[in-house]
């Protein structure tokens, strides 16, 4: 529960109103993690909050999380330049199903800062390309300049080997891309929906709306994996803040088989 | 184009799935083909509906233009997709601007044409009426959908603890 201290290596705006740490270890150690897991990020004096990792995997030494400055300790880690410290517990939660994505076709749908948590899982499936089939990514944004990581997207899109399809809900004549829901980008989109599966990110109206979409494709709620988010406090199941029905997003989640709560999608006030 | 080829796209459109022959033969001979190039106007505001357009390739934007000269886009049509209901409802004015963003060609159908065959066929007006409510009760939730703004960020003056789905935490 103790967090370890880390500090500012170099930070990135991305959006208006969110940004990119790249962290490292006072005591140097590396920070293991899968993709799709969090960590707890402590403002020193101000509180601490739940934040998807979204660096590679492959390199613990840095660890990097990409943040939407909405509340207080958000808007504080805001602040840190470049050798500020803060602390840091974790990694916490599931994990993105790589290895049952293996050898079939994979589709992640992002929407807005939904695309951080996934980067991971996407880096990691580029690092690996041959082992899986086909591999899309489906991305909503609110305008063009919500756009999260576009140099990034850019680059994945050059390779060649990556499906990209990028959407906002509105923006001006000068916008060459797509206009309209992320959810409608589902049927444009080339892939086995009989062998594939599904990663999905971002608000739960969305989702919700995706499942739909990769239903109507032919895809089974089996094969689609979503990430929640709620409240969390401790991080470790016991103070019952993101509870959701049955589970504690924090320990049972953030990433879960979306037939497991599938039926708390659609529970007011949950 | 030939005929038959125009009426073999018809017949494997999506939009036109499980269409009589005999409507398909008719719907036909009130087809042609269009092309637009890039930043070319398809339609504009105001303007007489005359044609719906099924998409072969290229992508076309839906404007609502702005004095200042630069529109909002409301959406986008690519491949496959149906652009143009109000060919169906008078007075048979387009509501907004549509520009291709690429190189477009399209099956452009002629809607005198059309709504001449419908009114002599209340049952091929009643197909094609369904069809299209179709297309634009899909657009419509679409559109309620990004009405909820569901993007945008949840709170500005309020505490991480009070803020939930989409904020930048563990999801």
């Amino acid at each position: 529960m103790l967090p370890r201290v880390f500090t500012v290596a170099a930070r990135h705006e991305e959006t208006a109103d969110t940004f990119t740490l790249e962290l490292l270890a006072e005591d140097a150690a590396d920070l293991a993690f899968a993709p799709g897991q969090f960590n707890m990020l402590y403002a020193f004096g101000r509180g601490e909050s739940a934040i998807s990792i979204s660096g590679d995997a492959a390199e613990p030494q840095r660890l990097v999380h990409t943040i939407r400055a909405v509340g207080t300790v958000t808007r504080a880690l805001a602040e840190l330049a470049p050798g500020a410290q803060l602390g840091v517990r974790g990694p916490y939660g599931t994990a993105w199903p790589l290895a049952a994505a293996r050898g079939r076709d994979v589709v992640f749908v992002a929407g807005g800062i939904g695309l951080a948590p996934l980067r991971p899982a996407i880096l990691e499936v580029l690092a690996a390309r041959r082992d899986y089939g086909r591999v899309v990514l489906l991305y909503g944004a609110r305008t063009p300049g919500d756009v999260l990581y576009a140099a990034e997207i850019a680059r994945w899109r050059a390779r060649g080997d990556i499906e990209i399809h990028v959407t906002v809900d509105a923006a001006g004549s000068d916008w060459r891309g797509n206009v309209g829901v992320v959810t409608q980008l589902v049927r444009r989109a080339g892939f086995d929906a009989a062998h594939a599966l599904a990663m999905l990110c971002g608000p739960e109206i969305m989702m919700r709306y995706t499942v739909v979409e990769l239903g109507r494709a032919g895809m089974s709620p089996n094969d689609v994996h979503v990430s929640l988010e709620r409240n969390m406090k401790c991080a470790i199941a016991f103070c019952g803040h993101c509870q959701y029905g049955p589970e504690f997003i924090c320990r049972d989640g953030p990433v879960f088989p979306y037939d497991r709560v599938a039926r708390w999608f659609d529970a007011r006030e949950l | 184009m030939e005929i038959h080829d125009l009426e073999n796209y018809l017949a494997h459109h999506p939009f036109f799935a499980g269409l009589a022959p005999e409507y398909l033969a008719l719907l036909t001979g009130c087809a042609g083909n269009v092309t637009f190039a890039a930043g070319e106007t398809v339609f504009s505001q105001g303007g007489t509906a005359e044609h719906f357009y099924l998409l072969r390739d290229g992508r076309v934007a839906l404007e609502f233009p702005h004095p200042a000269g630069n529109g909002v886009v409301i959406d986008t049509l690519d491949a496959g997709d149906v652009l143009g209901a109000s060919w169906l409802v008078a007075p048979y004015r387009w509501p907004y601007d549509a520009r291709a963003l690429a190189p477009t060609r399209a099956l452009a159908l002629d809607a005198v044409c059309l709504r001449g065959k419908c009114d002599a066929d209340p049952a091929l007006g009643f197909d094609l009426s369904r069809r299209f409510a179709a297309v634009i009760v899909e657009r419509l939730h679409a559109a309620e959908l990004r009405l909820t703004d569901m993007y945008a960020n949840p709170a500005s003056d309020v505490s991480d603890a009070a803020v939930a789905a989409g904020a930048g935490g563990a999801a």
